[in-house]
């Protein structure tokens, strides 16, 4: 269904797609985000201790850098005219540097009401695996 | 299915940490907003924090020595567990307010539930802990439950 460029309560239905944004999983983003945290956790920037003392093949991208760039994928796309008021989300599988990750909502319920948009978010990765899973609630304004 | 919860686990259930006072400042905002790749100026200038903001303003900052070889912080909120590896759970997040620069906020967390599941594999430990942020008039700014799986 096609997307609406503005977020609009009298006109949104269940089933229209949020734009969906892409992410180029680096070591840059990843080393910033984990400072900004101060998350020391190997897994994120001692590659041979990730491969080896872990098995993973590549440096691990933080769980909750995905849970941002799901609130994002809202956040963006409400641009002002509404508010996000809760996110549950989980992190299924992990990321990894060099991955491609796209960002994606669908409208699951309107509340015309109230104002309430529930929302389907996932970060999926290249191979289209779902890695994140959630959910939003946000109210537009009238 | 072997019960891996003793009474005395058990009693750790409403465990709550000191709370914590972290002043939000605007480089604070802006350095958030870079490395999640923010879009909104708000953000990029640091007018307002990002939702999840929150996080790394009360990641914890332990002293020299209390990490584990992982590099992972000790959160001294939890107990000595039976079993230590540890899956992603989930997170519920519910935002009261918007954050801004010159805002004080306090975090409190409670460990607030331990049970135990069975897995394909085994049997699987769950907790969740509850943190409650709220600024200085008291008002809720970020109520978060985080749900941890160990196996």
């Amino acid at each position: 269904m096609s997307t609406p460029a503005v977020p609009d309560i009298d006109t949104l239905e269940p089933g229209q797609l949020l734009p969906v944004r892409e992410f180029h999983a680096d070591t840059v983003h990843l080393f910033q985000y984990n400072a900004v945290l101060w998350n020391s956790h190997r897994i994120h920037f001692d590659y041979p201790y990730a491969r080896e003392a872990e098995g993973y093949p590549a440096l691990v991208m933080a769980g909750p850098q995905l849970g941002d760039w799901m609130h994002q994928c809202v956040t963006d796309w409400l641009g002002g005219k509404g508010r996000l008021c809760s996110m549950e989300y989980s992190n299924r599988r992990a990321a990894f540097v060099g991955d491609t990750l796209r960002s994606t909502g669908t409208v699951q319920a309107v509340d015309r009401s109230s104002g309430e948009v529930t929302i389907a978010v996932a970060i999926v990765n290249q191979n289209g695996e779902v890695l994140a899973p959630g959910t939003a609630v946000a109210v537009l304004a009238p | 299915m072997s019960n891996l919860l003793s009474p005395e686990l058990l009693a750790n259930i409403g465990k709550t940490s000191p709370p914590r006072l972290e002043l939000v400042t605007r480089k604070d905002i802006r350095k958030y907003a870079i490395a999640t790749q923010q879009r909104d100026r708000r953000f990029l200038d640091g007018d307002e924090a990002p939702p999840m903001f929150y996080l790394a303003l009360f990641w914890p900052v332990p002293d020299n020595g209390q990490l584990s070889p992982d590099g992972v912080a000790v959160d001294p909120l939890l107990p000595e567990f039976p079993l230590k590896r540890a899956m992603a759970g989930g997170l519920k997040i519910e935002y009261h307010r918007d954050i801004h620069p010159g805002d004080v906020l306090q975090a409190t967390r409670e460990l607030c539930a331990i049970y135990q599941k069975d897995g394909s594999s085994g049997p699987l430990i769950f907790y969740e802990i509850l943190m409650r942020v709220v600024n200085e008039r008291g008002e809720p700014v970020v109520t978060e439950k985080t749900t941890r799986i160990l196996r």
